[in-house]
């Protein structure tokens, strides 16, 4: 038995992609350091109701603005101390890590599952579609994205569905963009003459054929849309105009918080710095990633 | 030159009449009857209501209306405010100068401390100023910045006392309206402490506004730097015998600078759209702020008139930009 592993071992042969994506990743140590603290944040979003010592909508009359546990006055029960109506502030930054995890994933999906499909039909059809495709992007990039999120939630109103939607839309023409770009350098190498002269139809050609060579930068976009996303989906639920009380979100959190900068500074601490801390740790990740994935795109490092 | 201008304004025309669009389609969007929208609880009767969409011209069919609507915007009617009674141009107007005025501070705070350290970071790669500017950079790029903005009040404001907490100008100054720039207006005016409470109430606002340019430019300039130190041009001066200071600064920097300016030229189209975030939390009068408030208000004229008018400013700049691109690197100028 042993003999058979050596001589598997001695055969000269390329790393698998996996192991070679992950020799490359784990190379990069921040990026290393920062998915264990997004897997941890996920696990709190997934797990919340077991892990929130309270409820987080349950609001204690009795110990309003109580301060966190280290501080004079502060409780053991409450970690981080309550918020201005006695809610525990740790149970609402657990709870609220599922409702902005929630959003940012939900919006990569709905804006990247479209965003690619217009974009392979704009790189397939570049006479007729492209056109038309790309200047409806262009008139959606003419908006800065928060500016077009607040004008999507103007129609829509606020709330958690229409969060996801006007961020969505508003990351949609990066997709877009990017999937033609990536398609149309693609699109009249070899492999796909080939396929094509061996009688795939268009569907074919584009989901199977050339879309799996175009995911490289599409990975690592939607990696960076879900940090943009998140700090997106707090700045609306800051302006009031995202997800609406009492449904903990980190954003919603801030903008009740803000009348109490001088008497409790913990309630604006919290869940600003809970905030920074997930999108610092997914942008840190996205980076590791696209230096890994493709490494046409690594920064000059 | 003029045909590469010709080219960029024309893909430019039906982004913007897409626009006007989008702000006309705004307004019928809203669910419900824009009339109930517009006056609220109150209940109309039948003829009251027929008369008000006559006097909006609702009543017309929609190309006739959105025509009417076009050729109103050419003579620079936006319409009139439901809260104010105003005319929202008026409102622009005023409104305006406060926005040019903190999103050009904030790019020069960004523009000052984001290119040197962006270069040095590149030059001395793998140094511990590298690792920190880098490090700095990524987090103000991850920056919640209406969160900063709390932070940056909750220190500087409520603890120390050295900056005041929001507005443009302390009440007791009355500074007559000249250019609308504050800084300029009461430096002119000669009150005794005008210009300092101006300046003051600038400082914060221009921090936060400009934390996220500051860290793109930092990080732009700086890979920028590395792969034009890379270019074998700057191996041949340097084994001319040039000095490093020269190498650096006449043959690197003027190539590494041309993807930096774009990315600043972006910025400033972003600012200058309505820093929607910074201004609400310093209370800054300015568009981005005005176009909130109108939202909660409901006053959906100013709403349609900002998203048009942010829009444009955006469009506009951009174009400039990627003029400006085109004077600069001649190569892009032949190129589609």
């Amino acid at each position: 038995m042993t003999t058979s592993v050596q001589a598997v071992e001695t055969v000269p042969s390329f790393p698998s992609p996996l192991k070679e994506f992950w020799q490359s990743f784990s190379a990069n140590k921040g990026a290393l350091v920062a998915s264990f603290i997004f897997l941890f944040i996920l696990f709190c979003a997934l797990f919340a109701d077991v892990i929130a010592p309270h409820s987080p909508i349950e609001q204690y009359r009795d110990h309003m603005l109580t301060p966190p546990s280290w501080a004079k006055d502060g409780l053991q029960t409450y970690l981080l101390g309550t918020d201005e109506l006695g809610r525990d502030i740790l149970s609402r930054l657990i709870h609220g890590a599922r409702v902005s995890l929630m959003i940012a994933f939900m919006s990569v999906v709905m804006s990247m599952i479209p965003g690619v499909v217009l974009g392979l039909l704009a790189a397939f059809f570049q006479r007729y579609l492209s056109p038309a495709i790309m200047r409806l992007m262009d008139i959606m990039l003419a908006l800065p994205s928060l500016l077009l999120a607040i004008c999507i939630i103007t129609i829509l109103g606020p709330g958690l569905i229409n969060t996801m939607i006007a961020i969505a839309i508003g990351t949609l023409p990066s997709y877009v963009r990017l999937t033609r770009a990536a398609a149309m350098a693609e699109i009249n190498k070899e492999y796909v003459t080939a396929s094509r002269v061996a009688g795939a139809g268009t569907l074919r050609l584009m989901f199977v054929t050339v879309l799996p060579n175009c995911m490289a930068p599409l990975i690592v976009n939607a990696t960076l849309g879900f940090s943009s996303a998140v700090l997106e989906a707090a700045a609306l639920g800051f302006l009031g105009l995202g997800v609406q009380p009492p449904t903990p979100e980190w954003g919603t959190m801030l903008s009740a918080a803000r009348d109490y900068i001088e008497r409790a500074p913990w309630v604006v601490t919290m869940p600003g710095l809970t905030i920074l801390v997930s999108v610092l740790s997914i942008n840190l990740m996205g980076d590791g990633l696209r230096d890994a994935l493709d490494p046409r795109l690594k920064r000059a490092a | 030159m003029f045909s590469f201008v010709l080219r960029k304004l024309a893909t430019v025309i039906p982004t913007f009449i897409g626009i006007t669009l989008v702000a006309f389609a705004l307004i019928r969007m809203i669910p419900g009857d824009p009339i109930e929208v517009m006056v609220g609880e109150r209940r109309l009767d039948p003829e009251m209501h027929a008369a008000a969409m006559k006097r909006l011209g609702l009543d017309q069919p929609l190309h006739v209306q959105y025509l009417t609507y076009l050729s109103k915007l050419t003579e620079g009617d936006l319409g009139m405010s439901l809260v104010t009674r105003e005319p929202v141009t008026k409102e622009f107007l005023t409104l305006f100068p406060a926005t040019v005025e903190l999103a050009i501070c904030a790019l020069i705070f960004a523009v000052l401390l984001g290119l040197p350290a962006g270069m040095i970071a590149g030059l001395k790669r793998g140094s511990v100023f590298d690792h920190g500017v880098m490090g700095v950079a990524m987090t103000g790029y991850s920056m919640p910045i209406f969160w900063w903005g709390l932070i940056l009040i909750m220190f500087f404001s409520v603890q120390l006392g050295i900056t005041p907490v929001s507005g443009r100008i302390a009440i007791e100054y009355d500074i007559p309206v000249r250019t609308g720039f504050l800084l300029i207006d009461s430096w002119y005016s000669g009150e005794e402490g005008a210009f300092k409470s101006a300046l003051m109430h600038l400082i914060l606002p221009t921090v936060v506004l400009g934390t996220i340019p500051l860290a793109v430019i930092a990080r732009m300039t700086r890979s920028s730097m590395l792969e034009v130190l890379r270019e074998d041009y700057i191996r041949t001066a340097r084994a001319k015998g040039l000095a490093p200071v020269r190498v650096v600064v006449i043959h690197a920097l003027r190539n590494a600078l041309i993807p930096v300016v774009t990315v600043i030229g972006l910025q400033t189209g972003t600012l200058l759209a309505g820093a929607v975030l910074t201004e609400t939390i310093f209370s800054w009068p300015g568009i981005g702020k005005w176009l909130v408030d109108s939202i909660s208000r409901r006053d959906y004229p100013v709403v349609q008139a900002g998203i048009l008018v942010s829009a444009t400013i955006f469009i506009v700049v951009n174009l400039i930009v990627d003029i400006l691109y085109g004077v600069i690197n001649p190569r892009i100028r032949s190129a589609k």
